[in-house]
């Protein structure tokens, strides 16, 4: 391992290697990228691949367009197949009030060019035939929502860095970041240690651990989420379904099997990431009731990752105020895979210009000092 | 000589060798890589053939190239065994 670089980059998820992978690109390659388990064992290997452009606040919408533009052109620019599909998302609302944010949304999201629609539940069945409308008040479609395989992306990141000649270390750990007069010395790991003035905190779940390392407090919460998987089917599955009223997602993956996940209020903050029983029976009773035919659908495996969640559901990023060389990048909650690819291009534009082509200011972790706050109303699980 | 590891996915031992060369040895990687051990038998078959060809291929012991993290259920279950009737809201 090298004993010096640039840049450190702390995380082998979609943050860290997209990042890398922008700053590469644009010949920024004096990086080493430092990963605890297997590329994409965090969050990011984990996660259900769902892609969607439907927020309901105007900054999320134009990121999640943005990186929409990025993943249609993804396999080609990373030389690998990512399992891409644009089947669309399907919001299901349950009440009168669900319907009109939906509706709400629908009109922020269509001025700001992305062409979601609002829709009856009974137009709903010719996106999906199976589908039991019974008790719903109004369904959203987009067409250019989409999936992805996460391992894949990942894949394609790692493959085309090491070919660029990052380094990358994967099974290694991040112990210590030494500080010293405001700035950044050394960044510690079981193999060795860098060092360095600028290190990417792209840990996921585990970046306050990290920002406590150099000092800095953050108000990141890992909270457990449980997903599965069944056998595989030809496709008969266009969109993925979600409902912000049950807490559900589902679709079917590019190679045939459903994923799908549902959240539980009830779970508290921890780093614990195994299965349970009562996750599945409470998927297998929402996802039955939105498409009987289900019922004939066997779970092959279930899982779970760590969701990274702050106080308003946004993401930090940028650097700390009091230690500048301390870049954030993470905090992503439920929906960090599909705005990845602007935002990793955004923190490569920061790292290398000191600024950014879309204003990345007001996601930084001083928000959270000064109280301004904007909160994304639209998460599952 | 090549042959099918994974009958479930189709994955040869080709594919395992040509992982390898990408730089993936460990089989959480090369199950994430390859498809090997996500079809219906949960790499109950395959993935102690996949370690002995990893290893072999890589000089690693078997203990070092790991062994995949099981996953519930044990074995594949319909929904419908798991459904309430009355679903809550
Ligand atoms: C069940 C589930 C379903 C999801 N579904 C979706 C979805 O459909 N769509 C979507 O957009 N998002 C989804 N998400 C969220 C998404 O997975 C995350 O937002 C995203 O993957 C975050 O990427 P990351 O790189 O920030 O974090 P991670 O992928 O968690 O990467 C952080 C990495 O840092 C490493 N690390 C931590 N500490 C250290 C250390 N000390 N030294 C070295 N390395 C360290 C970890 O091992 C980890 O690999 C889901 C998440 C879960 C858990």
């Amino acid at each position: 391992m090298r004993d010096r670089a640039k840049l450190v980059i702390i995380g082998g998820g979609v943050s860290g290697l997209g990042t890398a992978y922008h700053l590469a690109k644009s010949g920024f390659t004096d990086i080493v990228l430092i990963e605890r388990g297997y590329f994409g064992s965090g969050a990011t290997g984990r996660c259900g691949g769902g892609i969607r452009q439907q927020f309901s606040e105007e900054y999320n919408i134009i990121l999640a367009r943005e990186s929409v533009r990025m993943f249609e052109k993804m396999s080609e620019e990373l030389n690998q197949d990512i399992g891409f599909r644009q089947g669309g998302y399907l919001i299901l609302a349950h009440t009168e009030e669900e319907a009109e944010h939906l509706r709400e949304n629908v009109r922020l999201q269509n001025s700001l060019d992305v062409p979601s629609r609002y829709m009856d539940p009974s137009e709903a069945l010719d996106i999906v035939p199976h589908l039991n409308i019974e008790g719903l008040s109004a369904a959203a479609y987009c067409p250019t929502d989409g999936v992805s395989q996460p391992f894949l992306v990942v894949k394609g990141y790692v493959d085309t860095l090491k070919k660029m000649g990052v380094e990358l270390h994967d099974h290694t750990e991040v112990k210590g970041i030494k500080v010293e007069n405001g700035e950044i010395k050394k960044v510690i790991t079981d193999k060795g240690d860098i060092e360095t003035n600028m290190v990417l905190n792209a840990a996921g779940a585990w970046s306050a651990k990290i920002a406590e390392m150099a000092g800095v407090e953050m108000p990141n919460k890992p909270y457990r989420h449980e997903i599965l998987a069944t056998e595989h089917m030809k496709p008969w599955l266009r969109p993925m379904i979600i409902s912000f009223h049950t807490g559900i997602y589902f679709s079917q993956s590019h190679d045939g099997e459903i994923v799908g996940g549902i959240g539980d209020p009830d779970e508290p903050s921890s780093f614990r990431i195994d299965s349970s029983l009562e996750f599945l029976e409470r998927f297998a009773s929402v996802a039955v009731r939105y498409i009987p035919v289900m019922k004939k659908l066997k779970v092959l495996r279930q899982w779970a990752g760590l969701y990274d969640v702050t106080p308003d559901a946004r993401p930090i990023l940028g650097p700390v105020d009091e230690l500048p060389g301390l870049i954030q990048a993470n905090g992503y909650s439920g929906h960090g895979f599909m705005i990845h690819p602007m935002v990793t291009k955004l923190l490569a534009e920061y790292i290398i210009d000191g600024k950014t082509s879309i204003d990345i200011e007001p996601l930084n972790l001083r928000r959270f000092k000064t109280g301004e706050i904007i909160q994304e109303a639209n998460v599952v699980g | 000589m090549t042959g099918i590891v994974c009958r479930c996915m189709d994955v040869t031992k080709e594919d395992l060798l040509n992982a390898i060369e990408e730089g993936y040895t460990d089989i959480e990687s090369i199950k994430r890589v390859t498809g090997l051990g996500r079809g219906p038998c949960q790499g109950k078959t395959c993935v102690p053939i996949a370690i002995g060809i990893i290893a072999r291929a890589t000089g690693k012991h078997p203990d070092e190239v790991g062994y995949i993290t099981p996953r519930p259920p044990t074995k594949p279950i319909f929904l419908e065994q798991l459904a309430d009737e009355e679903v809550k809201e």
